[in-house]
């Protein structure tokens, strides 16, 4: 034990962590590797017992999530002629045949707009509170940043009663604009919190040389300030995105048609009796996989991120 | 200190470059850089909340517009306060809140202190280990409400096979007495590496001449950790607690995909309740007064949380 270092843990002890955690990950994946291969089962496949691990692959879940189809008699299915597609294929064993598409294109896509959206507006204003909280005296500077964060402690369901009330006088019910606004007011409260933290690690002095050299106050801030900050922009950008992305509360309360998100409509995909689970998986796989891929190369600044913003006050 | 260089060589330049120089004041800027974050917080989060002040003195109903909408005083928050339902919801939420704080306190920093014995790429499983918190929970809640069917599930599966029992004997979802546990369940799966990330960063700031210094001293290890690890760490600890204490507080989409608040009543958690009698029976007073009694226990409970917190840190 002479060569024995505190700050260096044993080999032994370091294998038997390694064993431990690997577990644990090993567990914590099986729901979403579960989401993975139940979207590409056949109805019976996903509701067999046992579950069943190895199947045939069909891509069925993902036709019918993307398509809605209706029941026609065999004797009308043969007068179709044979299938065009490898999708009316797949519809055809079950006599049916594709009526038109699904809502879940317009879904995706609206999370997508509103996702991104509410990200850009909420980066956008976060950053110039921000640098103001960062490099100017603010009166009542504290109160109000508190202020800011304390917003956070709402439940949404009590935000949204009044929020319904306001969108529907102002016709922002059920609209993109609505939900970008709202999730821009949610996200900026941390935008602004963490934006700030990152700004402030930067030298107030190279600003300060910009201003000698002749740049305003404004081009000092996006000329000198803005590059420097533009990893911790993008790691808040980041979390906004997620956030929004994610959110189901204000989005199953607010929208309907238009500009309903992803969330509120796959827990909603309907098949013959009962929830369509293939479809359900095809639809939570797309929705979910770009985040964890986006968690996995991103992990660096994400990881740094969440403490970041926790740690700081 | 620091407008000083500034200043100087502001006097120092002639007045046209000066003036090129300051372009808006500082001031004007702070003032436009500032306002449209706190118009858009005005607007979105104060006076929406203030009207939810105003509305729950009244027993206005949003699904009958053109009603006479009347002032009824405090009668919504007495009879909220006098409701068995709600103090039922209260129950739930508690019983909610223990648990997942309690599994996840223990979860995560267990899970933490093994990282931090930093063996090779233990940067990737804990990537791996973060992924569902990442995810939303109410496309995951509704996945996991498949994982928990009595037939045909793989949690039942599962559990069936380790512990021997018939996999339709026991429904998660559908019993009285399991249900409270599965959304326990589902949220700790999903949060543990929230406070596992907190606890990590508590761990890596302890600076490792602290442990030698208690080496030399010929402390064991398990006074080490009882007197270093734990001490240095519960500050981090405690704000992991209170980030998952207020969000599990407002907890709706993922129970809500699980159990919709059911069996019965057994896992209405107060936001459902809250969302039931807002959109549901259109109670729009009635749940308002119900929002602002949320609203002030989170904060009351909180702002007395932080207050220990401080303490805690100042030791």
């Amino acid at each position: 034990m002479s060569s024995y270092s505190v700050t260096e843990p044993s080999q032994k002890s370091k294998t038997v962590a390694a064993v431990l955690v690997i577990a644990y990950a090993l567990i914590t994946m099986v729901p979403l590797v579960w989401i993975i291969l139940t979207g590409f089962k056949s109805p019976a496949d996903a509701i067999s017992y046992p579950p069943k691990v190895v199947f045939d692959p069909t891509l069925e879940g993902y036709v019918n999530l993307f398509t809605t189809r209706t029941r026609v008699t065999p004797e009308d299915l043969e007068a179709l002629g044979p299938p065009e597609t490898w999708y009316d294929a797949i519809v055809r064993q079950y006599d049916m045949v594709i009526a038109g598409p699904s809502k879940f294109g317009e879904r995706f896509l609206n999370s997508i707009i509103i996702g991104f959206g509410s990200t850009f507006l909420s980066i956008f204003l976060g950053t110039l509170a921000a640098y103001a909280f960062s490099r100017f005296r603010i009166p009542l500077a504290d109160d109000l940043l508190f202020f800011i964060l304390s917003t956070r402690m709402m439940p949404p369901i009590a935000v949204a009663i009044p929020i319904f009330l306001m969108y529907r006088q102002l016709g922002l019910s059920d609209t993109h604009l609505g939900m970008i606004l709202l999730y821009t007011a949610v996200n900026i409260s941390l935008a602004v919190w963490l934006l700030k933290g990152f700004i402030d690690e930067i030298p107030r002095e190279y600003e300060e040389a910009a201003l000698i050299d002749g740049y305003t106050r404004f081009q000092a801030f996006y000329k000198v300030v803005l590059p420097q900050a533009a990893t911790g922009i993008a790691s808040t950008a980041i979390f906004c995105l997620i956030f929004a992305w994610n959110e189901y509360a204000f989005a199953v309360l607010l929208t309907s048609a238009t500009a309903q998100t992803a969330p509120p409509f796959i827990p909603t995909i309907i098949g013959v009796g009962g929830l369509d689970w293939p479809a359900v998986a095809a639809g939570a796989t797309l929705f979910l996989l770009p985040v964890m891929i986006f968690t996995i190369v991103l992990r660096k600044h994400l990881l740094r991120g969440i403490t970041f913003g926790a740690v700081r006050k | 200190m620091s407008d000083s260089i500034a200043d100087k060589a502001a006097r120092a330049t002639p007045p046209r470059v000066a003036r090129k120089v300051r372009g808006l004041s500082d001031r004007a800027i702070a003032w436009i850089f500032v306002a449209p974050t706190i118009f858009l917080l005005l607007a979105i989060n104060i006076f929406p909340l203030i009207w939810t002040i105003r509305l729950s003195f009244t027993d206005f109903r949003a699904n009958r517009q053109g009603r006479e909408v009347e002032w009824v005083g405090l009668r919504n928050y007495e009879r909220i306060l006098t409701d068995s339902d709600v103090w039922l919801s209260m129950q739930a939420t508690a019983h909610f809140l223990i648990w997942t704080i309690a599994l996840q306190v223990i979860l995560g920093f267990a899970l933490a202190w093994l990282i931090n014995r930093k063996f090779k790429g233990n940067d990737l499983w804990t990537t791996i280990i973060v992924l569902p918190m990442m995810l939303s929970p109410a496309v995951v809640g509704n996945f996991w409400s498949f994982l928990y069917q009595p037939q045909i599930g793989l949690f039942n599966y599962v559990i069936a096979f380790l512990t021997g029992q018939n996999a339709s004997s026991f429904d998660m979802l559908g019993s009285v007495d399991l249900a409270p546990w599965s959304i326990v369940i589902v949220d700790t799966w999903m949060w543990t590496p929230f406070v596992m990330l907190i606890c990590l960063a508590g761990l890596r700031s302890i600076p490792d001449y602290i442990y030698e210094a208690a080496e030399i001293d010929r402390a064991s290890q398990w006074r080490q950790f009882f007197t270093i690890t734990i001490p240095m760490v519960l500050p981090f600890l405690m704000l992991a607690v209170l980030f998952r204490g207020i969000e599990n507080f407002k907890m709706f989409d993922l129970v809500v995909q699980l159990t919709g608040g059911g069996p019965g009543n057994v896992t209405t958690l107060t936001s459902i309740d809250l969302k039931r009698e807002a959109f549901e029976k259109w109670r729009t007073g009635y749940a308002s007064a119900y929002a602002i009694i949320l609203f002030v226990t989170v904060f009351g409970l909180a702002s007395i949380y932080v207050k220990a917190l401080n303490k805690v840190k100042e030791r």
